[in-house]
C-alpha cells in the first residue's frame, strides 16, 4: 500500500481530515528545507506538498511566484529537491511527500529518470500543474511504473466528462482548486465547494483535498468539513516570506499547529 | 496535403494543451466557438469587411528594384504588411479574435505584448468594437516602448506593467494567463502569436494566413510567377506562419524562417531556439523548441528587436523544422540594422527591426542567386516604433 493511501486510511479510521501544507523547496534557504519538512510533520502535517521552483509559474499568484524566485536565486533545481527529500526520508518513513510544480524541469531531466529518482528518494506523488490528463499518458506511465502517484487538479469549471477522465488516471488523492484564479487569491466560495464536491464524488473514489484561498483557522475548518484534506500553500509561504532565517521554523510551526487544531474540529 | 494540427492540437510531437485544469474549460469553450464560426459565412463576411475597410487589405506586394539591383542577384519582392492599419500584420489576428470574442459574449479582452505592436493592435480593435481592454507588458518593455504605451492608453486600454521574472514578454504572457484564469467568465484572451495552448497556434495562423493567400494571387500578377523562396522573421512566428501557410503544399517554394541572432549565436545572447537546436520543452501551453538551462528553467533572451525577444517559438515552426519543410537561420543585431538602413535609403521604406531580420537574410542569399530568381520577403511591420532604438544604436540622442 502506498504511503498516501495508508495516510488517508489511518485518518479515516480516526475520523480526521488531512492537513496538507505546501512550501517551495529552497525557500528561504536550501539548508532550511529539510528542517522545515520535519517541523511541519511535528506541527501536525499529514502530507507535504513540496514545490519545485520554476522560472515561469503561470498558475501561481505573487506570493508563490516570489518564493520560486527566492529559491532560484539559490539555484535550487529539481536534482536538489530530490536530494532534499532523500535526506528527509533518512529520519521520516511515514509522511508522504508530493512534489508540485511545472512540467519543464522534469522534461529537462527526462520522465523516466525523474520517476526512478523519485522512487529512490522516497517521493510519493507528483503534481504537474501544467500537464492535464490529455498530455500526461506517457509521462505519468513512467511515474506509475515506479510506484509514484500522479496527483491531478480539478477546478470549478471542470465538466463531468473531464472529471471522469481525471478519475481514470488519478492516484493517491485529487486536488480540488476551490476558486477561479491563481494561488493565494482571497475569495473563497464555500457554497461553490459544497455544491461541487458531490459532483466530484460521483466519479472520484480517491480522497479529495481542497486548496487555493485557505488563509486561516476558520477557513481551514470550514473547508475541512466538506472534504478529506485541506491544502494550505500561499499562507504558509507568506509566513516564510515574513520571517527571518532564525525564526522561520518557529513561526511556520505555530501557524501549522493552529491549522491542525482547526482541521481537527471538523 | 498538409493537414496540421491534429484534432488534439498537435503538430507532430509539438503543440498540445499544457495548461492547468483551471484553464481547460475556457479552452474547450474557445475551441468549440472557433470550430463553429471559422466556416460560418456571416462571420467570414464580417471579418473580410473589416480587413478591407478597417485594416486596409489587401496589402500590396512591391518589387524592391533598386535594392535587388544593388545586391546583384535575385529579385526581391516585399509583402507590405507594414501598410496595414496599426502598422503590422498583428491586426489581422486581433480583428479575427475580437469578432470571435463578441460572438462568445465576452465584453473584456486581454493581451500580452512585448514591443507593443500586438498590444496596440488589440487596443485598436477593442476601441473599434467597444470592449474593455487590459494589456500586460513587462516593466522593462514599458520603459523601452513608452510611445506604444501611450498609444494604447489613447485607444482606451489599461496597460499593466509586469514586475515578475525577467520583466519582458514571457512574463507578460504569464500574467495575462493569470488574469484569464481569474476572470474566465467575461474575458477573452487575445494571444498575439502562433504559440500558447491549442487552439491558439492554429487560430492565430489561420487569421494571418490571409497574407499568404494574397501573395498566391499577387505574385503571378506582379512577378509572373510564384517565388523561389519565402523569407520571414520568427519570434513566436505569426507573420511567418501567415505567409508560409499557403505555400506549404508547393514544394518548389523554399520557406525560410529568420530568428534573432542577437549579439551572435556564439555569445549565447540571442533568441534563436530553432537555429541553435535548443532542447524541446513545455512553456506557455505548448511543447516546442525552448531556450532553457540544464535544470529546465527558461533563460533570458536577447534581441535588438523586442518582437523577436522570446525564448520559445510557435509549435508549428518546430514541426516545419523537423519535417524539413522549412529552414531556420539566425540574423544578428548588426546585420538586421544594416538591412534596416539599406531599405530606408534605397527603397524609401522604414521597416520594423523584426522584419529587418528577414530582409537581412534575403540580402545575404540574393547575391548568390540568378537575376531571374525571385525572393518574397514578408515585410511584417513598419519601423516608426523603432526610431529610438535605431538612433541609440547609431549613437544619436534626441
Amino acid at each position: 500500500m502506498s504511503r498516501i493511501q495508508a495516510t488517508f486510511d489511518k485518518l479515516k479510521q480516526h475520523k480526521r481530515k488531512a492537513l496538507i501544507p505546501f512550501f517551495t523547496a529552497g525557500d528561504p534557504a536550501p539548508a532550511l528545507t529539510v528542517q522545515l519538512l520535519h517541523a511541519l510533520v511535528e506541527a501536525g502535517a499529514d502530507i507535504i506538498e513540496l514545490g519545485v521552483p520554476f522560472s515561469d509559474p503561470m498558475a501561481d499568484g505573487p506570493t508563490i511566484q516570489r518564493s520560486s524566485e527566492r529559491a532560484l536565486k539559490h539555484e535550487v533545481g529539481l536534482h536538489h529537491v530530490l536530494d532534499m527529500v532523500a535526506e528527509f526520508r533518512r529520519s521520516n518513513i511515514g509522511t508522504p511527500i508530493v512534489l508540485m510544480g511545472y512540467g519543464n524541469p522534469i522534461e529537462a531531466m527526462g520522465w523516466e529518470r525523474f520517476a526512478m529518482r523519485c522512487a529512490q528518494a522516497g517521493v510519493d506523488g507528483v503534481l504537474t500543474v501544467d500537464f492535464p490528463p490529455e498530455e500526461s499518458h506517457e509521462a505519468f506511465g513512467h511515474l506509475q511504473r515506479h510506484g509514484i502517484d500522479p496527483i491531478f487538479l480539478l477546478a470549478p469549471t471542470t465538466s463531468d466528462e473531464r472529471i471522469a477522465k481525471v478519475a481514470k488516471q488519478a492516484r493517491g488523492y485529487v486536488y480540488y482548486v476551490s476558486l477561479k484564479g491563481v494561488t493565494g487569491a482571497g475569495h473563497l466560495d464555500l457554497g461553490e465547494i459544497e455544491r461541487k464536491i458531490p459532483q466530484l464524488r460521483k466519479h472520484i473514489t480517491l480522497p479529495i483535498g481542497v486548496g487555493f484561498g485557505i488563509r486561516d483557522a476558520a477557513t481551514a475548518l470550514a473547508v475541512a468539513k466538506l472534504c478529506d484534506g485541506v491544502v494550505v500553500g500561499s499562507r504558509i509561504v507568506q509566513e516564510i516570506e515574513n520571517s527571518t532565517e532564525q525564526n522561520v521554523i518557529a513561526n511556520v510551526s505555530k501557524l501549522v499547529k493552529e491549522l491542525r487544531s482547526a482541521v481537527d474540529k471538523a | 496535403m498538409y493537414n496540421y494540427p491534429d484534432n488534439s492540437g498537435h503538430f507532430g510531437p509539438y503543440g498540445g494543451i499544457y495548461v492547468a485544469e483551471t484553464l481547460m474549460g475556457a479552452l474547450e469553450e474557445l475551441n468549440q466557438a472557433y470550430e463553429k464560426y471559422r466556416h460560418d459565412p456571416e462571420f467570414i463576411a464580417e471579418l473580410n469587411y473589416d480587413l478591407k475597410h478597417f485594416v486596409g487589405r489587401p496589402s500590396p506586394i512591391y518589387h524592391a528594384k533598386r535594392w535587388s539591383q544593388q545586391l546583384g542577384g535575385a529579385q526581391i519582392y516585399l509583402k507590405r504588411e507594414d501598410l496595414n492599419h496599426t502598422g503590422a500584420h498583428k491586426v489581422n489576428n486581433t480583428v479575427g479574435q475580437a469578432l470571435l470574442a463578441r460572438r462568445m459574449g465576452k465584453p473584456r479582452v486581454i493581451a500580452e505584448t512585448g514591443a507593443g505592436q500586438h498590444g496596440v493592435a488589440t487596443a485598436t480593435v477593442a476601441a473599434r468594437y467597444g470592449m474593455e481592454c487590459v494589456v500586460y507588458m513587462g516593466s522593462e518593455d514599458v520603459q523601452r516602448q513608452a510611445q506604444n504605451v501611450y498609444r494604447m492608453k489613447l485607444l482606451g486600454a489599461t496597460v499593466v506593467p509586469v514586475e515578475s521574472g525577467s520583466k519582458t514578454l514571457k512574463d507578460a504572457l504569464n500574467e495575462a494567463m493569470r488574469d484569464w484564469v481569474t476572470n474566465i467568465e467575461n474575458t477573452f484572451y487575445i494571444i498575439g502569436t502562433v504559440a500558447g495552448p491549442h487552439p491558439y497556434p492554429m487560430m492565430v495562423r489561420d487569421f494571418n494566413a490571409i497574407v499568404g493567400r494574397e501573395c498566391l494571387v499577387q505574385m503571378p500578377e506582379l512577378a509572373g510567377r510564384q517565388p523561389d523562396a519565402v523569407v520571414a522573421c520568427v519570434g513566436g512566428g505569426s507573420n511567418a506562419m501567415g505567409v508560409f501557410y499557403s505555400y506549404i503544399d508547393m514544394p518548389g517554394v523554399k520557406l525560410i524562417g529568420v530568428e534573432a541572432g542577437g549579439h551572435g549565436i556564439a555569445s549565447g545572447q540571442h533568441a534563436a531556439p530553432l537555429t541553435t537546436n535548443s532542447a524541446v520543452g513545455v512553456l506557455h501551453g505548448n511543447r516546442t523548441y525552448l531556450m532553457q538551462d540544464e535544470n529546465g528553467q527558461i533563460i533570458e533572451t536577447h534581441s535588438i528587436s523586442a518582437g523577436l525577444d522570446y525564448p520559445g517559438v510557435g509549435p508549428e515552426h518546430s514541426w516545419l523544422k523537423d519535417s524539413g519543410r522549412a529552414e531556420y537561420v539566425a540574423i544578428n543585431d548588426d546585420e538586421a540594422l544594416r538591412a534596416f538602413h539599406d531599405l530606408c535609403r534605397l527603397e524609401g521604406i522604414i521597416p520594423a527591426l523584426e522584419s529587418s531580420h528577414a530582409l537581412a537574410h534575403a540580402a545575404k542569399i540574393a547575391p548568390h542567386m540568378g537575376k531571374d530568381k525571385v525572393l518574397l520577403v514578408n515585410l511584417s511591420g513598419r519601423g516608426d516604433k523603432d526610431m529610438a532604438t535605431v538612433a541609440r544604436a547609431s549613437g544619436i540622442q534626441f
